[in-house]
């Protein structure tokens, strides 16, 4: 849920020439970015709806790979992003996607890969530049970039939130909201968890010791 | 610092009274609620406000030196043309008249040519704020710290048309971007003119309740037609809807009010009306000539 901070209504600093289908397009981006956690080599962007439709006048595509990059929302390269991938060896395809009536109108699935990892993020670009995160490889996600996220890949077991709960009421941290998501009983999870901080460094060294995270990454606050 | 709830509001109303509680103008408030949302001093939002004022001005002078066409040739070269009218010897309504609409189409322009922007609220409705507020820094005196306190005036409005209904053309048109843009301006224009957060309110509602109805149908999807010179016309929109509320006009519909009006509006409005591209301006003959070139 959005805090209608007032650098959400007065702001985004942005490239034109539209949040939604630019600014919100660069965030969905590295949102991406920060949830594969490394350079990303190969991108497969596929696009929805709107993103689709009218994607090319705005730079849509552009946009989303000036995330990928790590550029922010105000880059002057924006327009040359493509030829910055091409670069940087980052391959990029482009493909139009029916993501279906439930979605929003300006969505996008990204699947990425770096050398170590790959990750699948579907989002939107609802307007004014915010983003809704509604799908990470495959778990039902709702993340909106307006607090800091720490996302966990992990074992479902008995137990699980209690420990990171514990560990990071131990450093402080406010929790503002918490999700689970699982791929039946014990079986694979994903839980977000959307904090008021940057969680604590030596908090987050204890968190990727334990035995029931295989995945950790962090997406910064986005918006605002 | 003051209890978070307490420095939070759903609806004009409830903004007016914790206003008038503490004697605060609506930027104070604002200010007060975004340094406890981000957990910081005030003094460093303001600066950092300010900062987004410049980023506005640059984008004005960039925009004011265009002379070439957009990608898409729809736009570009208005603004420049606009200001050399406002230089002319005896332009219609004088010369702030024409540069501050002018302004409104620089930022569009620089827009529409992935220039650096802020978006208020959004990238399709973002000259209307840097056209008002560089209009009264240029002819009022208004200095930086009283353009970034404008803009929390802005922003202050922004929560109660956030929270009661939305900023987007894909959702409610073209009256929830620059309806929107143009009821924050409008009320942040007449706070810094020394206007009471009542009067603000009025100038929001104003500026508002006279952009209903006002759909989202630019030409080949892209910010440009009839955007650019929207953003001009209701920058000077906005200065009537201060202009009235300031010598007391009273707005018998109160902005919560025309912010439900228009969530309405933009509910019932057809799809093919927000951002589709598929009804009114767009689907002319001109655009469709437009597209086939």
């Amino acid at each position: 849920m959005s805090s209608f901070s007032a650098f959400e209504i007065i702001g985004p600093p942005m490239t034109g020439p539209s949040s939604s289908h630019t600014a919100g397009a660069v965030r969905i981006g590295l949102a991406t970015r920060a949830l594969l956690g490394e350079e990303p080599v190969e991108a497969l962007i596929e696009l929805h709806g709107s993103f689709a439709a009218t994607g090319s006048g705005h730079a849509t595509d552009r946009a989303l790979v000036a995330g990928l990059l790590n550029w922010p929302t105000d880059e002057p390269r924006l327009k040359d992003s493509l030829a910055w991938a091409e670069r940087q060896n980052l391959c990029v395809t482009f493909r139009s996607v029916d993501l279906g009536e439930d979605i929003h109108p300006n969505s996008a699935r990204l699947t990425v890969s770096g050398h170590e990892a790959s990750c699948s993020v579907t989002a939107s670009s609802p307007g004014g530049g915010s983003i809704e995160i509604v799908e990470i490889d495959g778990f039902t996600a709702r993340v909106d970039g307006c607090l800091f996220t720490l996302a966990m890949w992990h074992k479902d077991r008995a137990g699980f939130l209690s420990k990171i709960t514990t560990l990071l009421a131990c450093a402080g941290t406010n929790i503002a909201a918490i999700r689970t998501t699982r791929k039946g009983r014990d079986g694979e999870a994903l839980t977000l968890v959307e904090t008021d901080d940057a969680i604590p460094p030596d908090c987050r060294s204890l968190l990727v010791r334990l035995p029931e995270i295989s995945r950790l990454r962090d997406i910064p606050k986005l918006v605002a | 610092m003051p209890e978070a709830s307490s420095l939070d509001y759903e609806n004009a109303v409830q903004m007016l009274a914790l206003a008038r509680s503490r004697d605060w103008p609506l930027w104070k408030l604002a200010l007060a609620r975004e340094a406890h949302l981000q957990n910081c001093a005030e003094e460093p939002l303001l600066e950092r406000m300010a900062a987004q004022y410049r980023i506005m001005c640059q984008a004005v002078r960039d925009g004011m030196q265009i002379h070439a066409l957009s990608p898409s040739r729809l736009s570009g070269g208005d603004a420049k043309r606009l200001s050399d009218y406002s230089q002319t010897e005896r332009p219609l309504f004088g010369s702030r008249f024409a540069r501050l609409a002018a302004y409104g189409f620089a930022v569009l322009e620089h827009n529409a040519q992935f220039g650096r922007i802020v978006a208020t609220p959004t990238a399709g409705s973002s000259g209307i704020l840097p056209a008002c507020l560089l209009d009264l820094e240029e002819n009022e005196g208004l200095d930086e710290l009283g353009a970034a306190k404008a803009l929390f005036t802005a922003a202050a409005i922004g929560v109660v048309i956030g929270k009661n209904a939305n900023f987007s053309g894909a959702r409610g048109g073209c009256q929830a971007e620059v309806g929107s843009a143009s009821c924050m301006a409008a009320a942040a224009v007449t706070e810094a003119r020394g206007g009471s957060p009542e009067q603000a309110c009025s100038a929001g509602a104003f500026a508002l309740m006279n952009t209903l109805g006002m759909v989202c149908d630019p030409i080949g999807g892209y910010v440009e037609v009839p955007c650019v010179s929207r953003n001009g016309m209701f920058a000077v929109h906005s200065m009537l809807a201060a202009m009235m509320a300031l010598a007391d006009v009273r707005c018998v519909v109160p902005l919560d009010d025309v912010v439900v009006a228009m969530r309405d509006i933009g509910r019932r409005m057809p799809r093919a009306l927000k951002e589709t591209s598929e009804g009114g301006l767009a689907t002319t003959p001109t655009a469709r000539s437009f597209q086939a070139k």
